[in-house]
């Protein structure tokens, strides 16, 4: 049954206020979710002060300068600061996103940062996102031929390979996936938007061999069929990607090959 | 406690091979509906407030009277499907087996006494 509140231990508390910067002039509050596995409290949200006039333009940079200079513990995820990783996908001012390509002037007021939404959190803004990588290894995500490898590459037409724009883009951020409601309530059956986008990628990829199979696989009331075209994945993709026009598209294909 | 692999979670029991008939029979539903709604309400609408022996002579005629059986049957069908879509959704375990059973009898029931009442009318 759907759960509408939060148990007892998860629900959040106010936390610590950082002082301050000294002499800042140009000073934004951050609000931020922090929570440890490891002292057995509620999670809680920290307030911080940090002085924009030394801090880069991205939320990313803030964080990062409140690790070095304000508070080590906070912990988060990052790598390439440029919105090819996905690692840095968390919810800022409310949307899903990365925080290394997310500018601090779209944000009006406090930034509010929180993990990903129902995803299991390892530490502050990290979620655990194990199922949500088997669920992408799931639908096979490489390329499946039956025919001899051909003695140099699988040739692809460059109108078949235009198939793909819009598709392998896709830096598996979780950001569309953490959106859904669907993926919400159903997140342990339901393949949820990033791994469905990556499925109807191989299956419009013209060198792929297993079309029939991969779609044999989707269908299913719960893989596929618990996605109701509510488009916050579209909505809120980093890329301006969009899973719900690709999860349509792989439900057109299951009717054509039905009816 | 249990050591199942993630795949292993994320495979679950594979694919049920089902889904798509439902999806277009929904689909299908929709669409008649975007007809039959508009229609039942043309054909409804000059008896409203009517006396009793207007009301059975208008539904007496075959167009009023077959859009309105139709209209029943398809709207309480589609009622249903979306509710099944709906427990899904939200409810799990036998609760929602339970529940998908008792609406899906529920339309039926209703959409076979507005027939049943067309009937009475027309005939």
């Amino acid at each position: 049954m759907v759960q509408l509140t939060l148990p007892k231990n998860s629900t959040i508390r106010t936390g610590k206020t950082w002082p301050k910067p000294e002499g800042a002039t140009n000073v934004r509050k951050f609000k931020i979710y922090r929570w440890s596995p490891d002292d057995g409290q509620n999670p809680r949200v920290d307030t911080y002060f940090v002085d924009m006039d030394s801090c880069g333009p991205m939320v990313l940079d803030a964080l990062i300068k409140i690790k070095n200079e304000i508070d080590p513990t906070l912990t988060f995820r990052r790598s390439c600061r440029e919105g090819i990783c996905g690692s840095c996908a968390m919810n800022i001012d409310g949307i899903n996103t990365l925080a290394c390509i997310y500018g601090m002037d779209e944000i009006k007021g406090d930034v509010k940062i929180y993990p990903l939404p129902h995803m299991p959190v390892v530490k502050d803004l990290i979620p655990d996102l194990t199922h949500f990588y088997a669920q992408h290894a799931s639908i096979m995500p490489w390329l499946e031929t039956k025919t001899n490898r051909p003695a140099k590459e699988w040739k692809q037409s460059i109108e078949d390979r235009e198939k793909l724009d819009g598709l392998y883009e896709c830096v598996m951020c979780a950001s569309c996936s953490a959106a859904c409601p669907s993926y919400w309530w159903n997140g342990d059956r339901y393949l949820g938007p990033a791994a469905l986008l990556h499925a109807y990628r191989w299956i419009v990829d013209s060198r792929d061999e297993a079309t029939g199979e991969r779609l044999d696989d989707l269908e299913d009331p719960f893989k596929l069929y618990r996605c109701h075209t509510i488009m916050n994945c579209a909505k809120t993709c980093p890329k301006g990607l969009n899973p719900a026009k690709a999860i349509a598209e792989i439900k057109k294909l299951m009717v054509e090959r039905t009816i | 406690m249990s050591y199942m692999t993630d795949r292993k979670r994320a495979n679950r029991w594979g694919s049920a091979k089902s889904g798509t008939q439902h999806f277009w029979r929904v689909k299908v539903q929709s669409v008649a509906l975007l007809v039959l709604v508009p229609l039942f309400l043309l054909f409804v609408a000059p008896v409203i407030g009517a006396d009793y022996d207007t009301v059975t002579a208008h539904f007496a005629r075959p167009w009023p009277a077959i859009v309105a059986a139709l209209t029943t049957v398809v709207a309480f069908v589609h009622f249903a499907d979306g509710f099944q879509v709906l427990v899904e959704d939200y409810v799990h375990g036998i609760w929602g087996k339970m529940l998908i059973i008792g609406m899906t009898c529920l339309c039926w029931g209703a959409a076979a006494v507005g027939v049943f009442a067309v009937a009475r009318l027309a005939l």
